[in-house]
C-alpha cells in the first residue's frame, strides 16, 4: 500500500496508508481484500481522510454527495455534512423504499444493478460520487450514468483507495 | 410521525421529524416503512440530527461507536468522528474481512447473524451503538451482545427513530436507548 506519488502529497496520508489492512484470499482466493475497518479504528487517520476531501470540495457549490453501499455511506455523509450537500444513498436492488431508477453493470460474472431514489437528484445538482475503493470502475461508473440519467452533473468521484492496475472504466475526464 | 413528548423537546426534533417520510406496504404489504433518506437530502435536518446526538455524547468517554449495517453506517461515523470514537461496523454474514464473531438473531420467519471484527473492540471499550431504527430490538440485542463479548461496556443505543408499539427498548439487556422521534 503506497499513497499516490504523482502528486504533491499531504503529510496526512502515509498515516493514513499505513492504517489500511490487507487481507488475502477474501471474498476468493488470490483476491488481496483493502480493509478500510482498520482506518475507521484509528480516530486520527479517520478524520484526516474526511478532511482531505471536505478540503478539496469546500467552496466547489457541491450540492450533492452519493455514497455507494455500503462503504461509501461511511464516507459520503460526513463530507456531505462538511460541504452542506444532501447525501444520497445509492442501493443494492430491493432496499430503498418507493420509486427508485436503476443501472445494471456488468460483474466477473453475470451482471449487478444500483438504485437511486426518483427525486433524491434534480438536473442543476453537482454531484459527488464516494466509495472506498475503485476497482473496475463499473460500480462507479452506474453511480454516474444514475445521477446523469437524473440531470445532475457528476463533478468528480472521491475513493480512499485506487487500484491502478485494473482496468478502469471511467471515462478520461475522471 | 412525532417527536417524543414525553421529554422536553428540543426545537431541532420536530423539523427532524418532519423530513422522514412513511412509505407504506415497504418492503411488504401491512408495513409502514419509516424512510430516512428525505432526512439525508435536508441537509439542515441531517446536521441537526447528528448534533442531537453529538451533544449527548460529548465528554462522555465514548470509544466506540458502533454502527449497524448499512443505515447505520450513516449516522454513526459522523458521531464517531466528532467525539473522537473509533468507528466499528457490524454488519451482515460475509462482508467483513478476516477474523469475525458472530451473533445470531431471530426474524419474524427464521433468524439472521451479525458480525464484528475480532481486535476491534477490547475490555475497558465504551461503546454506543447507533442504527437509524429500532423496531423489536432484535439487531441491536445482537450488537450488544457482540460488545459485550468482546468487553466493552455498552452505554447506551441511539436511534433515530423508535417504533414503540414494538417494545423493542424492552430488549436491550438492561441498556439505555436514546430516540428522536417516535412513529406510532
Amino acid at each position: 500500500m503506497s499513497a499516490c506519488k504523482d502528486r504533491e502529497q499531504d503529510p496526512r496520508i502515509e498515516g493514513i496508508a499505513s492504517s489500511i489492512r490487507v487481507v488475502p484470499n477474501f471474498p476468493k482466493p488470490g483476491i488481496m481484500f483493502q480493509d478500510i475497518t482498520t482506518l475507521l479504528l484509528d480516530p486520527k487517520a479517520f478524520k484526516n481522510t474526511v478532511d482531505l476531501f471536505v478540503e478539496r470540495y469546500t467552496g466547489k457549490d457541491i450540492t450533492v454527495v452519493a455514497g455507494i453501499e455500503a462503504r461509501g455511506f461511511i464516507f459520503g455523509p460526513p463530507i456531505a455534512l462538511a460541504i452542506g450537500a444532501k447525501f444520497i444513498p445509492l442501493r443494492k436492488p430491493r432496499k430503498l423504499p418507493g420509486e427508485v431508477i436503476s443501472e445494471e453493470y456488468v460483474l466477473e460474472y453475470g451482471t449487478d444493478c444500483l438504485q437511486m431514489h426518483i427525486g433524491a437528484v434534480q438536473p442543476g445538482d453537482r454531484a459527488l460520487v464516494v466509495d472506498d475503493l475503485i476497482a473496475t470502475g463499473g460500480t462507479l461508473c452506474a453511480a454516474i450514468k444514475l445521477l446523469e440519467r437524473a440531470g445532475a452533473e457528476v463533478v468528480e468521484c472521491a475513493c480512499v483507495i485506487e487500484l491502478p492496475e485494473l482496468k478502469k472504466r471511467l471515462t478520461p475526464n475522471y
